[in-house]
């Protein structure tokens, strides 16, 4: 691996995250790949751990870091179990509108049972109809007094049902479409507010995604996130920072089946020898280790940026969610192609890293829309 | 409650070797680690703070380096650290050890409960801990498997034995040495790997604690190694396999081919 020159704290980050992946996650992966049971006490290891805030500010009782922070400790997780991984890092795509988005007495409110892992959070934008066409969104929110009541359905919603605190976007003028969107934090419990079934998934499983239903739920005003109208955007610029977590990700997906197809080539023998021997098994591994390098690579530029507070930066951490992702499924695709007929058994890890991988180029922006943001921002740019 | 947690740095892995000459460990060369069965004690002392609040304090003798299990335990939830360190240790067996540990335990006064591992992996003596309690003068519960309730000055704990448990009641201050059933060892948090980082650790001399000079390292050492050997290896079991019936029989046979 490149060296990456992480300062002490940021080796810290990785170190810890190593540990609990190689002691806690490694040995219940399979296991909750199978059940589908949320992964509570690995939550817990993680919140004791101080991991949950380590991309939050300091006086919210957090580490202070930010999405790079964030994707060393994804990345670690994800080696093991994508699905557990998941659940932590889809609680700080539910924050970051807070974070972006929120009011001091928001922040303060929220923000620090977040980083203490006491309340996962949960980001909700799609619908059954609204997937890449966010903008047509159909849940509503209508001012009451001191009140907003929502309608509506979010689905596909990660950690949704197991999250306490939810970033909702909702419709307050649908006749002004995007223009029309607006952001609410909503916590579990409020009246109203319920949840669907529980998805049946190709990877992933150890995570929930769940309906998240709104019947007339009244939310208090102050829980408006900004100002209203600005939810489209708001959400498009939670994107632009949480895309490098997927990244990391995929990094992590992909490094993890790497790092298994090696051992097992080692291991596996046919022809009186053992198949790493082979240049055609080689060439295989060179390729999927420089992929996942290149991957690596982009996604810590693309995280750093964010961190360093460009404006703009939608087009490079666009490119390193698509590519990291490509990246994790084919990598992961080779790994199974190396263990051969093992590849395909679920006795064998490689086949799970595969089912995981395939999420990463669908969520948070399919890889199509992500194609979509880099060739806009390339015309606009050739356009100055 | 404060908590004095005494623990020891070994020799990770199996890969010791025994000086021929010395007869002694060899520590060169071989990453050192936290007594695993001290990790134990590091654990139900921050659980008691956590419970009772007061402080932990973590005590190790050992050659400098050893401050690094410190750190660790520091990382772990330890309030502080001290390092008792001095050439003069140098050679300690168990005796000599439970003396300067009691010294410095004595130096450090406020106390309420004193908690060892069980034993450490690479001596295996398990007696250093007792040794503390016996120079203190202070009661002492033996391979602890739960503390069920600490009140009024006095502990209630389960002390494992071969054939079961015991509950010991007992007077505070004790000393308790643990087992592994007590708990499962938490992983170290970032804020306190950070504090760890920037701790300063007290080191402490043989003149801090007022240790008599023929009491500690190898002159206040009365053991000697004769001789150490690798016990012969276990002859491998047998196994019957197949019907029960026919299993048992064979059994039968071959246990009375023994007897006669």
């Amino acid at each position: 691996m490149i060296d990456y020159l992480l300062t002490e704290e940021q080796q810290m980050i990785r170190d810890l995250a190593r540990q609990i992946t190689d002691e806690k996650i490694r040995p219940v992966a399979a296991e909750h790949d199978k059940s589908e049971k949320f992964p509570w006490e690995i939550m817990k290891v993680m919140a004791q751990s101080d991991l949950f805030g380590v991309y939050i500010e300091q006086k919210y009782g957090g580490l202070g870091g930010g999405v790079f922070e964030l994707c060393l400790a994804t990345e670690e997780f994800s080696k093991g179990c994508a699905g557990i991984a998941i659940c932590y890092s889809a609680s700080a795509l539910g924050a970051y509108p807070i974070i972006l988005f929120g009011t001091e007495e928001q922040k303060q409110k929220y923000l620090p049972s977040i980083a203490k892992g006491e309340r996962l959070a949960a980001f909700g934008l799609t619908e059954p109809a609204a997937g890449s066409d966010a903008s047509a969104l159909q849940t509503t929110a209508v001012k009451q007094g001191d009140h907003y009541v929502l309608n509506g359905v979010k689905h596909f919603i990660t950690n949704g049902g197991d999250a306490e605190i939810y970033t909702i976007i909702a419709m307050t003028d649908k006749t002004k479409g995007a223009r029309g969107a607006s952001l609410f934090v909503v916590e579990k419990g409020t009246p109203g507010f319920s949840f669907g079934k529980k998805e049946d998934k190709l990877g992933i499983r150890a995570s929930s995604t769940r309906e998240l239903i709104f019947d007339n739920c009244k939310v208090p005003k102050e829980n408006l996130l900004g100002k209203e109208g600005m939810g489209f955007i708001a959400a498009m610029k939670t994107f632009d920072m949480s895309r490098p977590g997927i990244g990391a990700q995929a990094v992590g997906i992909a490094q993890g089946a790497l790092d298994e197809a090696v051992k097992y080539s080692k291991q596996r023998k046919q022809f009186d020898r053992s198949i790493s021997t082979f240049q055609g098994i080689q060439w295989m591994l060179a390729d999927m280790a420089t992929e996942v390098e290149a991957s690596r690579a982009l996604v810590y530029a693309s995280a750093r940026e964010v961190d360093a507070g460009k404006k703009n930066v939608g087009v490079h951490s666009a490119m390193a969610k698509l590519y990291a992702s490509d990246v994790a499924m084919k990598v992961t695709t080779d790994a199974v192609q190396i263990f051969g007929g093992y590849g395909y058994m679920k006795e064998y890890p490689a086949e799970k890293y595969m089912r995981d991988a395939k999420i990463t180029q669908i969520y948070e922006g399919t890889n199509q829309i992500q194609r979509n943001i880099i060739g806009l921002g390339l015309i606009k740019e050739s356009a100055r | 409650m404060n908590v004095i947690v005494c623990i020891k740095q070994v020799p990770d892995t199996t890969e010791v070797r025994i000086d021929p000459v010395t007869k002694n460990l060899v520590r060169e060369g071989v990453k050192s680690i936290i007594n695993p069965f001290d990790a134990y004690a590091i654990e139900e002392g921050v659980r008691l703070k956590e419970k009772f609040g007061g402080k932990v304090t973590a005590v190790t003798m050992g050659p400098p380096q050893a401050e690094m299990v410190l750190r660790e335990a520091i990382s772990l939830g330890c309030d502080d650290a001290i390092l008792v360190s001095d050439r003069a240790f140098a050679g300690s067996d168990t005796l000599a050890t439970g003396y300067t540990l009691s010294k410095a335990v004595a130096k450090i006064k406020d106390y309420d409960l004193i908690i060892c591992g069980k034993q450490a992996i690479d001596g295996d003596t398990a007696q250093v801990g007792p040794g503390v309690a016996a120079m203190l003068d202070i009661p002492q519960i033996t391979y602890v498997r739960k503390i069920n309730d600490v009140k009024d000055g006095e502990i209630t704990a389960e002390r494992s034995t071969e054939e079961g448990y015991e509950v010991v009641q007992t007077k505070l201050p004790c000393l308790i040495t643990v087992v592994k059933e007590i708990n499962t060892p938490r992983l170290p948090s970032l804020k306190g790997k950070m504090k760890a980082k920037s701790a300063v650790i007290q080191a402490w001399k043989a003149v801090d604690i007022e240790a008599e000079p023929d009491r500690i390292g190898l002159k206040g050492s009365p053991t000697e190694v004769w001789k150490i050997f690798t016990p012969p290896a276990r002859a491998q079991g047998q196994i019957f396999q197949g019907e029960a019936q026919a299993s048992v029989d064979q059994l039968v046979d071959s246990l009375k081919g023994l007897l006669y």
